[in-house]
């Protein structure tokens, strides 16, 4: 199978979800540093809000918990809509930064998220200008 | 709930083309029928759960004693209503009804979403993240030497934990992520396994767990006081308690009941609202991993230091997603999850050796830990594990209502299972509690060998 590169998760903050920012070695003929930190930092900060807690999701708790959480079954939750988001961003990641260097970034909802999946293709297109 | 159709049998294999589903998780019967039907990955999920409506409801392997806890509350809320309510509204207030009826649907409704819910359920690593692991962790490169336990350290709030790696998954575990053997699946935030709902309780099910417990015990307090009040007002006028009873036998019946389980069930819900508020899990608190019992200075890295934002973080928090896509479609080379299968053959092999971050001696670890745990003078009861063979019969139908209808005693947790465990005996309780301190989370593997028994002592609640 192709040659992947995984990003594992960072708990140095504990059990939130953020994923290791350090540039690994295998990329640094496809991708610049600053490219790839700043992906990976849009991406914590995107589950950083999903996760967060405040006035609004402390909101949706309570009201879920006085009906006796049978909204979940109906309502889509905040972190439903921030995952969303982080699908968008990904598409958008590898249609314009991404592919475009022979690169595949997997979201990491599909990987239960404990890695960010870099998939690394051969580069036929060395050499003819993109 | 119901069980829906959730796949197509053979229709010349059967005479009635609309099957009965019985509930399992096996892949094999999907081979044979619809070859190109494209499956979706509930149905090759490598954990002991069973899934119900197309994926949409999950739950453990042995659904454990959930029917008797159900039959309980229908039970006695039934005999309240028809005993206790109509003398009540009469002589007291419409209120009451009222009240029961709210506390019992709040009841029913978080135990089956207790029951039903995904807790929080880790999918196993894919082969290729496994790999990428294995090549990052040292080997002695010596294949007949066991390796040693993999751990990793990491600094959290300037506290130090350690993550164990998980042999079945395939990696490292997250903090407060443990793996669970009775479903066989790592379970984020694992607090137990819950035998009277029949499912873990982690992380997404916490609160449902929490707001069940709550409920059940003002509904169990209700009722007696409820009850009691009844029986009293009959008894007025010199009539006596005797005739009381014979006018109105079922109240008899949910005395007695009642009486027995509000303890316990008050006992536990004080001792998760000391949990929630400080932003631990059962399973921390037995092992004391944070206690300072090592005489080190260690303090609950996750807490928030504040009694409110704890309980808000943990009960209001937002509801993260299920991460096992039941109803996902497989992809149509079919390796993403069956990977998981196939590799944990050759671990059992290894399984039984290694004496920590493992599930295969789960069953013998469990009946050295329980003795220890039964000597605690905890008001909860006895506690009861829910311990089984692994894999032993896997195409079990669990039944226990056959099993339950031993008489006011033997709670048999895991009992479809058949398994004998030589602490059984142990379960034969003389008093009826409905929720002694069954909770029993699942630190015996991590445990090396020794018995619980100091971790135990301060698993009495309120402490």
């Amino acid at each position: 199978s192709r040659p992947t590169v995984f990003i594992q998760r960072d708990y140095s903050s504990g059990t939130i979800c953020k994923f290791q920012t350090k540039f690994p070695s295998e990329l640094e003929s496809r991708l610049d540093k600053q490219q790839f930190e700043e992906t990976i930092q849009t991406l914590n900060n995107l589950y950083a809000e999903a996760e967060k807690l405040g006035g609004k999701s402390y909101l949706e708790g309570c009201l879920a918990c006085l009906t006796a959480y049978t909204i979940f079954l109906c309502m889509e939750t905040h972190y439903e809509k921030v995952l969303k988001k982080i699908a968008r961003y990904i598409k958008d990641q590898n249609e314009k930064i991404y592919a475009p260097r022979g690169l595949l970034l997997t979201d990491p909802i599909e990987r239960g998220l404990r890695v960010v999946e870099i998939t690394i293709f051969e580069d036929r297109s060395i050499g003819s200008g993109r | 709930m119901k069980n829906c159709e959730y796949q197509q049998i053979d229709p010349q294999a059967l005479p009635t083309p609309t099957p009965t589903p019985p509930p399992h998780h096996g892949n094999d019967s999907d081979k044979k029928e619809e070859p190109k039907r494209p499956r979706r990955k509930w149905e090759v999920f490598p954990g002991k759960n069973r899934f119900y409506c197309e994926g949409r409801i999950i739950v453990a392997r042995q659904s454990g004693v959930l029917p008797l806890t159900l039959g309980l509350i229908l039970v006695t809320s039934g005999l309240f209503f028809i005993f206790d309510c109509p003398f009540l509204v009469k002589h007291l207030t419409s209120c009451i009804p009222v009240i029961g009826g709210v506390l019992f649907v709040f009841v029913v409704i978080t135990l089956l979403q207790t029951s039903f819910t995904d807790p929080g359920i880790l999918p196993r690593a894919t082969p290729d993240e496994a790999a990428d692991i294995e090549k990052q962790i040292d080997n002695t490169g010596n294949t007949s030497y066991r390796p040693p336990p993999r751990t990793k350290e990491v600094l959290i709030n300037q506290q130090v934990v350690k993550l164990k790696y998980c042999f079945t998954c395939k990696m490292f575990r997250p903090p407060r992520t443990s793996h669970c053997s009775l479903c066989d699946n790592c379970v984020e935030r694992f607090d137990h396994h819950c035998p009277w709902v029949g499912n873990c309780v982690g992380k997404r099910n916490y609160r449902f767990f929490y707001t069940f417990i709550v409920s059940l015990s003002f509904l169990t307090a209700f009722i007696f006081g409820c009850v009691t009040t009844h029986l009293a007002l009959r008894a007025q006028g010199g009539k006596g308690l005797v005739f009381a009873l014979q006018e109105s036998p079922g109240s008899a019946v949910e005395l007695v009941i009642c009486f027995f389980s509000v303890w316990s069930i008050l006992g536990l819900s004080g001792f998760h609202t000391y949990l929630v508020a400080s932003n631990l899990t059962t399973n921390e608190d037995i092992k004391g991993s944070w206690s300072g019992k090592s005489g080190e200075d260690v303090t609950n890295p996750y807490s928030h230091k504040n009694i409110f934002i704890n309980c808000c973080s943990v009960l209001c928090g937002p509801m993260p997603p299920s991460l096992i896509d039941r109803r996902g479609f497989l992809p149509t080379d079919d390796s993403a999850q069956t990977g998981g299968t196939d590799i944990e053959v050759p671990t059992l092999a290894t399984k039984s050796e290694i004496n920590v971050c493992t599930q295969g001696t789960k069953g013998l670890l469990e009946s050295a830990t329980l003795p220890p745990l039964l000597s605690t003078s905890c008001p909860q009861g006895k506690p009861q594990t829910a311990h089984t063979c692994p894999d032993s019969s896997p195409a079990v139908n669990s039944d226990p209502s056959p099993e339950l209808s031993m008489g006011c005693g033997a709670r048999h947790a895991a009992s479809s299972q058949g398994d004998a465990s030589p602490s059984r005996h142990t379960k034969a309780c003389s008093k009826k509690s409905k929720r002694a301190a069954l909770h029993i989370p699942n630190t015996a593997f991590d445990i090396p060998v020794s018995p619980t028994s100091p971790d135990a002592a301060s698993f009495a609640p309120l402490h």
